[in-house]
């Protein structure tokens, strides 16, 4: 880090303890680890004290920047000269899954403008804050019913399979118009495109889940629902008709971020609030708070970490040169605790303004369905709250499993009893 | 004051509506839109934290607000 870039950095007001390293830190791996779920994996703490840019080797061997500072990351999130399409020689890859697959046809995250913004103006009238709104009373339901269900069956429950995933994944499948009855299919084909564990097995997933949307997508021609996919396959060729492979790409991302997501917040923002007591409680006594602490988990546990990005030219940020061809990974979870925008960014506490978070993203690819997703954490946050007031972990926090950090973050498994 | 939208930059993601409901709301194409009667922000003090909530930059303030 030159001085230049930390002269022109505003002072933080609580600066971290080991801010003064005085020379530049070797090259840390990227992604690792987390070592408590709901916190950044220490092995980053080297480069949370060096805002706002660090560098970061991957898992082949090349290095890349890995964006940490707040500021940095809003300019560049919305800067254009940074590309997301995967395709592009040279584009970073975090995982041997992700270079598998990276010159499959994309769809939103993965393509530049214009053909992003094309496609993402398809989609905003389905996404929109009112629709989110709308369909709230459905979630409720959702929600309710996967409760009824673990309260007849009676304690103790896996929190991941009895309601973290399958809400999401009723939810998602209501919109768009895919039948739940496949839930099983698509959410594990979900689990292999995102985890694998080998690339053949995210190739595999990949495929299977085009031949499933072609399929879909065919059927809903001759006998269309009322989802968003029904609308874009009956879409009047007047206003732009949208091919069977866009169709597939799109469905694609839509299934599974619309449900994958959603359900790792659910189920660590559950944890962590489980391991919180004290806000647990005045977030029951006063659930009109819920909004403030979705927001709060969102910044905290930025369960998206490492967006991608590659520069196509030349860009300065923060005095420091990007070269145009160069990786830019942005780590959400060091990036929401930039100690300049968030004071003790490491403590759960939903009286800050969280808002300004990365957690959805910033700039041309903020997440789409971040309306929805809000809707859908306070319903079920909300709910297993009022619904289950004895709710407690039903084994030692520090054996529940959580995912591996080269993958979307959150729990593989929650015990929980009441 | 007063807001204006860059409906060609706008990717309908509704924040300034959330931040700023009172001013700011989504049409039905899910563009952002300020309310009638509110371009000059009405002297809520969300209007600078809605421009600020915009992920593309779309909302351009000018002048001051009632309340500052």
């Amino acid at each position: 880090m030159t001085e230049l870039t930390e002269a022109i950095q505003p002072e933080p007001p609580t600066p971290p303890t080991t801010a003064s390293a005085p020379s530049p830190t070797p090259a840390v791996p990227f992604p690792q680890d987390r070592t408590c779920p709901y916190h950044p994996p220490t092995g980053y703490d080297p480069l949370r004290a060096e805002r706002p840019l660090g560098r970061v080797i991957l898992y082949d061997g090349r290095p890349a920047w890995l964006v940490t500072g707040h500021a940095a990351a809003r300019q560049l999130l919305a800067d254009p000269r940074l590309s997301t399409d995967r395709g592009r020689p040279g584009f970073p890859a975090t995982t041997p899954r992700f270079a598998a697959v990276r010159h499959r046809r994309a769809a939103l995250l993965g393509v530049d403008d214009p053909e992003h913004r094309r496609q993402r103006r398809l989609l905003i009238p389905g996404f929109t804050l009112k629709r989110a709104a709308e369909l709230r009373p459905r979630i409720r339901e959702i929600v309710d019913e996967r409760l009824d269900a673990m309260i007849r069956q009676g304690p103790p429950a896996e929190l991941v399979g009895a309601f973290a995933l399958p809400v999401p994944s009723m939810v998602i499948c209501a919109l768009l118009g895919v039948p739940y009855a496949d839930h099983e299919f698509f959410e594990e084909q979900s689990r292999r495109l995102l985890r694998g564990p080998e690339p053949a097995d995210t190739l595999d997933a990949r495929d299977r889940l085009e031949e499933y949307l072609g399929r879909l997508i065919d059927r809903k021609r001759t006998a269309p629902g009322d989802g968003i996919l029904d609308e874009l396959v009956h879409r009047p060729p007047s206003e732009g008709a949208v091919d069977r492979a866009e169709l597939v790409a799109l469905g694609i991302i839509l299934l599974v971020a619309g449900h994958e997501t959603t359900a790792n917040m659910i189920s660590l923002g559950a944890y962590t609030l489980l391991r919180h007591p004290d806000r647990l409680a005045e977030l029951r006594r006063d659930p009109a708070l819920l909004p403030a602490a979705v927001e709060e988990l969102m910044r905290m546990l930025s369960i998206a970490d490492g967006l991608l990005r590659q520069a196509t030219e030349d860009i300065e940020v923060a005095g420091t040169l990007i070269r145009a061809g160069e990786g830019v990974v942005l780590s959400t979870s060091v990036i929401n605790r930039d100690e300049s925008v968030y004071d003790d960014p490491d403590t759960l506490d939903w009286h800050r303004p969280a808002r300004h978070h990365v957690g959805f993203g910033f700039g041309i690819h903020q997440c789409l369905g971040h309306n929805l997703a809000r809707a859908e954490m306070e319903t079920a946050l909300g709910a297993l709250l009022e619904r289950l007031p004895g709710l407690r972990l039903a084994a030692p926090a520090h054996e529940i499993p959580f995912k591996p950090g080269d993958t979307i973050q959150g729990m593989l498994e929650l015990p929980v009893t009441w | 004051m007063r807001i204006d939208i860059d409906t060609d930059v706008c990717i309908g993601a509704g924040q300034c509506a959330l931040t700023a409901p009172g001013v700011f709301a989504q049409d039905d194409d899910g563009f952002s839109t300020v309310l009638p009667g509110r371009a000059d922000g009405a002297g809520d003090p969300m209007v600078r934290e809605a421009a600020r909530a915009c992920p593309v930059g779309a909302i351009m303030l000018t002048g001051r607000s009632r309340s500052a």
